[in-house]
C-alpha cells in the first residue's frame, strides 16, 4: 500500500468516526430534549409556554410545583405510591430470599419442579387474570384497599425476584454454611447471619428492579381502587390531565413529581438497573 | 410499563445450570423446607396462578355482574365475533397491535443494534451515552405518553412551533388527531422509551463474543460490514431471539401509553385502539354478562401471546443449531 491511499484511508475513517458520534450524541438530544423541556416548562406559567413554547424559564417559580401538590391531590397520590409500592418490594422480596434459599441450595424432591413453577410467573401475560383476581379480591373485602393492591403486587413480583436471588444463593460455596452448622448454627442462623448478606447485591438488584414498574403501574389501581383517597399517582394522572387540561405548567410540574423518585434510584443505582435489564444474558 | 412480566420474561435460558461445591448436602428436614418456601409459594399462587387458571374456565359460564351463573359453553367466545361493537373493534385492535410490533422491530430494536453496534466500538462518552439511552426506560409508559401529547399537541406543542418557525408549516401536522399519523406516532414514541433495552441487551452480546474471532476475521480481510454481517450476526442470534419475543410481548400487552395518547377508546375514531384496551372495556365498561365475554377474551390473548411466543422461541433456536 502506498502511502497517498494509508492517508485517504485514514481520512476516510476519521469522517465515519466523526459522523458516528454525531449520530450517537445527536440521539441523546432526542432523548434528553423533551425531558429538559419538561423542566423548562414546570418552571414557567402557562401564559409564557403558550407564548413563546421554545423559550427558556428566565424567571423560575415553584409555584406549579406547589399547585400540583396542594391543588391537584399529588401529595395523597404520592403518599400512596410511596406506602404501596414499598410494602410490595419488601413483601416480595422477604419471601422470595427465604424460597430462594432452599430451591438454590439443596435438592429435595420436587424441588427443582418447584423453581421451575415460580419461574414460569416470568412468561405470563399476568393482567388477563384480572376478571378472576377481581372476584378474589371482592370476596376478601380487598378491593379498594391498598393492602389488596399490595398482596398483589408482590405476587408479581416473585417470579423475577427468585429467577435472580436462586441463582445467587446457588454460586456461594458450600464450605461456610457447613462451618457454621459444625458449630451448631441451624437452618435460620445460617440463612439470615451467612448467606442473606452475601447475597445484598442481587437484593439491590431484586429491590430496584421491582420498585420502578410498580411505581409506574396504572391498570391494577385503575380496576381494584375506588376511592380518590387511595389512589396512586398513574391514576390520579388521568384525573389531573382532564382537569388540569389548559394549566400545561402544572402539567408539567406533576409529571416531574411523578418521576422524581425514579431519577433518583437511577442515579443511586444504575448498575443494578443495568444488571436487571441484562439478567441472563452475561457480563 | 406495567406490572412487567412482561419485560422480564425468557431470559432463564442462558443462566448457567451449575451447582457449588457442597450444594445439596445435609438438605434440612420437611418441616423447615416448607417454612422457607411456603410464604412465596402461598402469595405466588393464590394472587398470580390460580386467578389465571381460572380465567379458563370462567371462560365457559354465564355472568351476571359479579355472579356466576350457569355453564355456557364457547357461548362467551362466539360473542366475541359476533356483538356489535366487539365484532368490528376487536380484529381491528389486533391488527393495531401487529402493526405496533412490526414498527417497533423496525425502528426501535434495528436503532439498539446500530446503537450497541457504534457504542462497542467507540470509546468517547460511551458509559454516559449508554445511560442517557436507557433514562426514559424508567418513565412511566403514562407519563411518557402525556409528555409526548403535549409536545405533539398541534397548536401549542413545541415540535409543530418549531416546524412553523423554519418554514415548513405544511409540515405541522395534528399528529395524534390524524388517523392516518396517530399510531405511527405512537409507535416512535414508544421507540423513545424502549430503545435502551434492546442496546443493552446487544451490548452484553456483543461483549460475549471472544475477540478473537474478530482478530482473524480481520486478518482474513474482512471489512467491517462483513464483520457485522457473517460473524457478530449469526452468534447475535440467541439475543435478537430474546429482544424479539420480549418485544412482541411487550407490544401485545400495551395500555398505559396508548390511554395516555388516544384515550381509554384509542381515539381518533379507534384508529390507535389496541386488545389491551378492548379487553379493559369489555371487562370493566361492558355489559352485565361483561366477565364471562371478558373472560373469553382473556384465553384467547394468552393463548394468542404465549403460543407465539413459545413458536418463537422454539424458531429461533433451531435457527441457531443450523449455524452451528
Amino acid at each position: 500500500m502506498n502511502l497517498s491511499s494509508t492517508s485517504s484511508l485514514r481520512a476516510r475513517a476519521k469522517i465515519s468516526d466523526l459522523l458516528v458520534h454525531v449520530l450517537l450524541w445527536g440521539y441523546a438530544a432526542v432523548v434528553l430534549l423533551p425531558l429538559l423541556l419538561v423542566v423548562n416548562n414546570a418552571l414557567r406559567p402557562t401564559r409564557d409556554i403558550f407564548r413563546h413554547p421554545l423559550a427558556l424559564a428566565t424567571s423560575p417559580s415553584f409555584a406549579s410545583f406547589v399547585k400540583a401538590w396542594e391543588k391537584a391531590n399529588f401529595n395523597t397520590y404520592f403518599f400512596n405510591s410511596l406506602f404501596i409500592t414499598v410494602s410490595a418490594v419488601v413483601l416480595a422480596t422477604a419471601v422470595s430470599a427465604l424460597a430462594s434459599y432452599v430451591l438454590g441450595r439443596y435438592k429435595f424432591p420436587f424441588s427443582n419442579a418447584l423453581l421451575a413453577f415460580f419461574l414460569a410467573g416470568l412468561m405470563l401475560p399476568f393482567r388477563l387474570a384480572i376478571v378472576p383476581l377481581f372476584l378474589l379480591l371482592d370476596h376478601l373485602g380487598l378491593i379498594d384497599s391498598r393492602i389488596g393492591l399490595i398482596l398483589v403486587y408482590a405476587a408479581t413480583g416473585i417470579p423475577f425476584s427468585v429467577f435472580i436471588l436462586s441463582a445467587f444463593f446457588r454460586q456461594l460455596p458450600g464450605e461456610l454454611s457447613e462451618a457454621a452448622r459444625i458449630d451448631g448454627a441451624n437452618e435460620w442462623t445460617i440463612f439470615g447471619r451467612i448467606m442473606l448478606p452475601l447475597v445484598r447485591p442481587a437484593l439491590a438488584t431484586v429491590v430496584v428492579f421491582q420498585f420502578v414498574p410498580l411505581w409506574n403501574d396504572f391498570f391494577f389501581p385503575l380496576v381494584l381502587l375506588r376511592s380518590t383517597s387511595k389512589w396512586t399517582l398513574p391514576v390520579g394522572m388521568t384525573r389531573f390531565f382532564g382537569e388540569f387540561q389548559a394549566d400545561w405548567s402544572t402539567l408539567f410540574a406533576g409529571l416531574i413529581i411523578t418521576t422524581l423518585p425514579l431519577i433518583v434510584i437511577f442515579l443511586l443505582a444504575t448498575k443494578q438497573i443495568i444488571a436487571g435489564l441484562t439478567a441472563g444474558i452475561g457480563k | 410499563m406495567t406490572v412487567s412480566a412482561t419485560s422480564t420474561s425468557p431470559r432463564r435460558n442462558k443462566r448457567p445450570r451449575r451447582r457449588a461445591k457442597g450444594v445439596g448436602q445435609h438438605a434440612p428436614s420437611w418441616p423447615v423446607i416448607a417454612l422457607f418456601v411456603l410464604p412465596a409459594f402461598l402469595l405466588y399462587t393464590v394472587f398470580m396462578v390460580w386467578p389465571l387458571a381460572q380465567s379458563f374456565y370462567f371462560s365457559l359460564f354465564e355472568f351476571k355482574g359479579l355472579a356466576r351463573g350457569a355453564f355456557a359453553g364457547l357461548r362467551n367466545f362466539h360473542e366475541l365475533f359476533t356483538r356489535y361493537p366487539l365484532n368490528k373493534e376487536l380484529p381491528r385492535a389486533f391488527l393495531h397491535n401487529v402493526y405496533f410490533f412490526i414498527g417497533t422491530m423496525l425502528v426501535q430494536n434495528t436503532l439498539g443494534l446500530l446503537f450497541a453496534k457504534l457504542l462497542y466500538t467507540s470509546r468517547f462518552g460511551k458509559r454516559f451515552l449508554q445511560t442517557v439511552y436507557i433514562l426514559p426506560y424508567l418513565i412511566s409508559a403514562l407519563v411518557v405518553g402525556y409528555l409526548w401529547s403535549l409536545i405533539l399537541n398541534p397548536l401549542f406543542g413545541p415540535i409543530n412551533q418549531f416546524l412553523r418557525m423554519v418554514g415548513l408549516r405544511a409540515w405541522a401536522l395534528p399528529w395524534l388527531g390524524d388517523p392516518a399519523t396517530a399510531l405511527p406516532a405512537i409507535i416512535l414514541v414508544n421507540a423513545w422509551q424502549w430503545v435502551g433495552f434492546p442496546m443493552l441487551l446487544f451490548s452484553a452480546g456483543l461483549t460475549n463474543i471472544p475477540d478473537d474471532l474478530r482478530e482473524a476475521a480481520r486478518i482474513d480481510g474482512a471489512t467491517g460490514w462483513q464483520l457485522f454481517r457473517r460473524i457478530e450476526m449469526p452468534l447475535l442470534l440467541p439475543v435478537i431471539g430474546i429482544v424479539t419475543v420480549l418485544t412482541f410481548i411487550g407490544n401485545f400487552n400495551a395500555f398505559g401509553l396508548i390511554w395516555a395518547m388516544g384515550g381509554p377508546n384509542g381515539e381518533p375514531g379507534g384508529a390507535t385502539d389496541v386488545l389491551g384496551l378492548v379487553f379493559y372495556r369489555t371487562a370493566f365498561r361492558g355489559g352485565v354478562d361483561a366477565f364471562g365475554v371478558a373472560s373469553a377474551l382473556a384465553v384467547l390473548m394468552f393463548v394468542f401471546i404465549f403460543g407465539v411466543s413459545m413458536i418463537m422461541l422454539r424458531y429461533f433456536r433451531h435457527m441457531e443449531e443450523e449455524l452451528t
